[in-house]
């Protein structure tokens, strides 16, 4: 898609241009809030991944910071207040919390531009970014639908938000297509992060009979008890390479890197603009990792065809006809969701029989 | 409903051993009359010990080892405030907590991304570590209730002054109790890296050692009671996500609360039987939380 | 031998000398942690104390030390009255979150409507709840029993549960995409706790918590509830025989406290904060219980001893952007410095003596 090319033509360009925007010695800033530790090897981890790749583009062109560990809420201002005062130019706040702390303090620092990860609101400093992770899902869910021998599919769920919402139904609709009797069992955990309960609900849906499990939780636990029942399921945030090739039979992971160094490279060349972007696989943002020898090569070939169909643009994971759960026509034959009614999602599609939490 | 009770039981069993041991070790700190709010602080330093112990040579049974160790010692801080220097036990179990969790989240960062061994599987299926915490449940209620250790312990607990001046040493009483909760607390921080989760991050005890001392207060201060409260305590974490892979619709927020609001229900009712009874024994040792100086 | 022998009456040489003491030998052991880590240590420790209120950005952290001070110092204040009657309270944090729901819940019905009764309405709710909240040990404590350190812990975290239930339920956000949270009341004018003269931080919480180290002090060195509590606290059974009915005493500290905490709450909710989410709880419950007592329990301690943890605070994330030190090796340094602080407090009490071997 037009962003990876636009990626590596941005890069190219400054390394001819010697960025006449700010061609004087003065390193660019470029400052990161953190909402958790950088060693959480899931989110923030990823998000650091990404300063560090900034760091490895651009050199001494750019200098990098970052607060991490910022509860949203009460500290969020402040810390983004001290980023501001640090004399960053650039300033990423990569949690959905830091939303209207990031507004305030970009009201007053006009001439420093923000960009805030999985956000809805802007400005003419303030950008959003955030990933289509349903693409990723798309794809895992195909090889889940393919792998699974019960055919039940679990799937361990954060928030009742719209991206998880997305996350389900995608994965949902892409094993059903290559496996018709698929049933999903969606358990909602109500965190991001707890080892301990995202084990138990693991072992909740194996209970069920569950043999492939996709989390949107962030940590290993869920894929340490698979490897105890000899089940499979999938990387989330991060690669998790370290449980592959079983239970990791594959991963969705978050590649910030391909934005932050385009974002950044569009600060130096001075074409940076206040955007809405929502990339997926084709912007490189949500990549899919090494599917492993555990999966036959046949269905291995099927859900790389299908990331490559949705990174070159040429299918979307919702495309009609889609009903909604409860009957209802949502996406007419040959239609394809749009942006706004995805990112506002909050109904499953049809098959799934269980009741979103309200 | 089609769920089997066996498997929520063998989910259970597991889910509920890192609470269970670490409130165990609580209830026999509390019983000797020390409340110590450092619980999560100790687990989180056995979950990094052990990992670390368990990922460097290799033996998952030697990390659990080294956790209860490492949860021992990082609690004669805690003791060396509150016994020592007299200071307020409530503080200085926050401090500990906080100390616990930046402390390994600074150490840790070299055991990151790695994962530790496998742990082998016990009699019928069930983890070596999950049949250790159901022992200690009988050993604890047989040392408090039966052994003449264990009376002086809760002599201490009930009264130290009284305790003091029949001529028992209630700081080295208090030390000890304290020390061994560390240790309880180590092992059931490092069942979540080493059995659980297999890796190590910080902050990954993620609240188990508040939940813990909610036990504490449901058992009414006994060995049986605290095996009630780990499994009601992780019976309802455990059946609410059974129920929910099962496809029924749970109100989880409203669950969640159910058994803080039955430990507040039991504390009243033992409180209000004590009370009105005036009966010996139960409710809250008669020193929790007070420090001891002897004057001589 | 060493022994200590108890003072007639607390020292006011060491109650002041300990905790310049105790921050100095926080320094000289936290120096040494930095130093074994690989960073300059005085640079360290000036970053951490001197910068936030001498360095380059002081202009903005001065002011942003009374906004995290003032939190704590509220709860504090009226914690400490409590502690010196031996009425434990240790579910501040509970009140606080209540507070801030309550109140919060004021401003969510008024919404949209305009008017000067709403933020008093609002702080009215905030204290009333946080007193019902704190209400609820004390009755059970006079009626049954029951301690009240435990019903305060645990009604803490069923406060977390009554605040993630209102975040994804009733109070959630209806323009918010489906996201926890509830509006934001920074952008509802007539609800909102601004700061009330630009550059000085301070909003109506400070003002609070101003009020409340006077009020406190008056109360308890000049009125005669002070002296019953006092009295309660070093003498129990002489306050009684000199009047003080115990059951009064227990609901006027818990009640007390928990209508401070549940003030913090709100002003927190419709300032810093801006919101009701998940996550309102961020520990100024507990923290203030560390701060009334490195206060000595007196309200002028309370108040250094609020500042000073906001400055290691504010100065633990100036060392994470200039230093770059770990925000783990902040939080250790904190650790510490409350160790020494609880540890040589034990020099105001106790005299040390030799003990002379007979």
């Amino acid at each position: 898609m037009q962003r990876r090319t636009l990626l590596a033509t941005a890069s190219a360009l400054i390394m001819a241009l010697a960025a006449p925007a700010l061609a004087q010695d003065e390193p660019l800033k470029v400052g990161f809030i953190y909402v958790g530790p950088v060693s959480d090897g899931g989110w923030t981890y990823q998000h650091d991944q990404g300063r560090l790749a900034v760091e490895a583009e651009f050199g001494d062109r750019v200098e990098t910071t970052y607060l991490e560990n910022v509860p949203e809420g009460v500290d969020a201002e402040r810390a983004l207040t001290q980023l501001a005062l640090a004399g960053n130019d650039v300033i990423y706040a990569t949690s959905f919390g830091y939303m209207d702390a990031v507004m305030n303090v970009a009201a007053k620092f006009p001439d420093i531009k923000f960009e805030h990860n999985t956000g809805y609101k802007r400005a003419d400093n303030v950008g959003t970014y955030d990933g289509r992770f349903y693409e990723g899902r798309a794809v895992i869910g195909t090889i889940a639908g393919r792998m699974t021998e019960t055919n039940k599919i679990g799937y361990i769920a954060t928030f009742p938000i719209p991206e998880v919402i997305q996350g389900i139904n995608s994965a949902y609709l892409h094993a059903r297509k290559v496996n018709p009797d698929v049933e999903m069992r969606v358990v909602w955990a109500y965190t991001w992060y707890d080892p301990a309960k995202e084990a138990d609900a693991a072992n909740a849906l194996l209970a069920e009979g569950v043999d492939v499990i996709l989390q949107h939780t962030n940590s290993t636990a869920p894929l340490a008890q698979l490897q105890q029942a000899g089940k499979i399921g999938f990387g989330q945030a991060a690669d998790m390479s370290s449980f592959a090739p079983t239970p990791r039979v594959s991963s969705v992971y978050n590649n910030w890197a391909a934005h932050y160094v385009n974002s950044v490279g569009r600060v130096l060349d001075g074409t940076w603009q206040p955007d809405g972007v929502w990339g997926g696989i084709g912007d490189g943002i949500v990549a899919i990792g090494d599917i492993t020898d555990a999966v036959p090569a046949e269905v291995k070939a099927e859900a790389e065809a299908l990331r490559d169909a949705i990174g070159s643009g040429e299918y979307h994971p919702f495309t009609g006809p889609l009903n909604k759960a409860d009957g209802s026509v949502w996406l007419a034959e040959g239609e394809v969701a749009q942006d706004e009614d995805l990112q506002g999602m909050n109904f499953y599609v049809e098959g799934i029989t269980a009741q979103l939490p309200q | 409903m089609m769920i089997d009770p066996l498997s929520v039981f063998l989910l259970l069993l597991s889910a509920a051993t890192p609470i269970l041991f670490a409130a165990l070790g609580e209830l026999v700190a509390e019983r000797a009359g020390v409340l110590n709010l450092g619980v999560e602080g100790m687990m989180i330093t056995g979950a990094l010990a052990g990992f670390a112990a368990a990922h460097g040579t290799g033996n998952p049974f030697l990390g659990f080892l080294v956790a209860a160790v490492a949860g021992a010692a990082i609690s004669l801080l805690f003791s060396a405030l509150t016994q020592l220097f007299l200071a307020n036990q409530v503080a200085s179990g926050l401090a500990l907590t906080l100390f616990g969790l930046g402390l390994t989240a600074m150490f840790g960062k070299p055991f990151e991304g790695v994962k530790a061994p496998a742990m082998p599987t016990g009699p019928l299926r069930i983890n070596w570590i999950v049949w250790l915490g159901l022992i200690m449940v009988p050993l604890i209620w047989w040392f408090l209730n039966r052994s003449r250790a264990g009376l002086i312990l809760r002599g201490v607990g009930e009264n130290h002054d009284a305790a003091h001046a029949l001529g028992y040493d209630v700081r080295l009483t208090r030390v000890t109790a304290v020390a061994f909760g560390g240790a309880m607390a180590g092992v059931g921080g490092a069942y979540v890296s080493i059995a659980s989760v297999l890796q190590w991050t910080e902050g990954m005890t993620a609240g188990a050692g508040w939940i813990a001392l909610a036990i504490v207060v449901f058992s009414n201060w006994t060995a049986p009671g605290v095996l009630a409260g780990a499994w009601l305590f992780g019976g309802v974490t455990v059946l609410q996500l059974r129920l929910q892979a099962a496809g029924v619709q749970v109100p989880v927020q409203l669950l969640s609360m159910a058994p803080y609001l039955a430990t507040i229900i039991v504390l009243v009712l033992i409180s209000a039987r004590q009370k009105f009874s005036r009966r010996a024994g139960g409710a809250a040792p008669g020193s929790l939380g007070q420090n001891f100086h002897a004057l001589r | 031998m060493i022994q200590l022998v108890p003072r007639q009456a607390t020292s006011t040489a060491w109650q002041v000398a300990t905790p310049v003491l105790a921050v100095l030998a926080t320094m000289v052991a936290g120096g040494l942690l930095f130093a074994a880590m690989g960073h300059e240590p005085v640079a360290a420790i000036r970053t951490i104390f001197w910068d936030p209120l001498f360095g380059p950005a002081a202009s903005y952290s001065r002011p942003q030390l009374l906004v995290k001070a003032a939190p704590l110092i509220l709860i504090a204040s009226g914690l400490a009255i409590g502690f010196r009657a031996g009425i434990w309270n240790i579910g501040a944090e509970g009140q606080y979150i209540i507070g801030g729901i309550t109140g919060g819940a004021v401003a969510l019905a008024a919404y949209p409507a305009d008017g000067p009764w709403i933020f008093p309405a609002m702080v009215l709710a905030g204290m009333a709840g946080g007193w019902a909240w704190g209400m609820i040990p004390a009755l059970l404590r006079n009626w049954f029993g029951a301690s009240e350190i435990l019903v305060s812990l645990m009604l803490v975290y069923v406060a977390q549960r009554v605040a993630a239930w209102m975040a994804f339920g009733p109070m959630r956000n209806p323009e918010g995409f489906g996201m926890p949270g509830s509006r934001n009341l920074q952008q509802y004018p007539a609800a909102a706790n601004p700061e009330l003269i630009s550059g000085t931080g301070a909003h109506w919480g400070v003002v609070a918590a101003a009020v409340a180290v006077l009020a406190t002090w008056f109360l308890m060195s000049r009125h005669i509830r002070g002296f019953h509590i006092r009295a309660a606290g070093t003498a129990p059974r002489a306050a009684r025989f000199a009047g003080v009915n115990p059951a009064t005493l227990v609901a006027f500290c818990l009640g007390l406290s928990g209508a401070l905490a549940g003030a913090a709450g709100l002003f927190e909710v419709a300032g810093p904060a801006g919101q009701i989410t998940d996550t309102l709880g961020t520990g100024y419950g507990f923290t203030a219980i560390i701060v009334a007592f490195l206060g000595r329990l007196h309200p002028v301690g309370i108040l250094l001893a609020g500042l000073l943890l906001a400055l290691t605070y504010i100065g633990g994330e100036l060392a994470q952007l200039t230093m770059q030190l770990p925000a783990a090796s902040v939080q250790v340094f904190q650790g510490m410095l409350l160790f020494f602080l609880l540890g040589f407090d034990l020099l105001t009490r106790f005299q040390i003596r030799r003990r002379v071997l007979a």
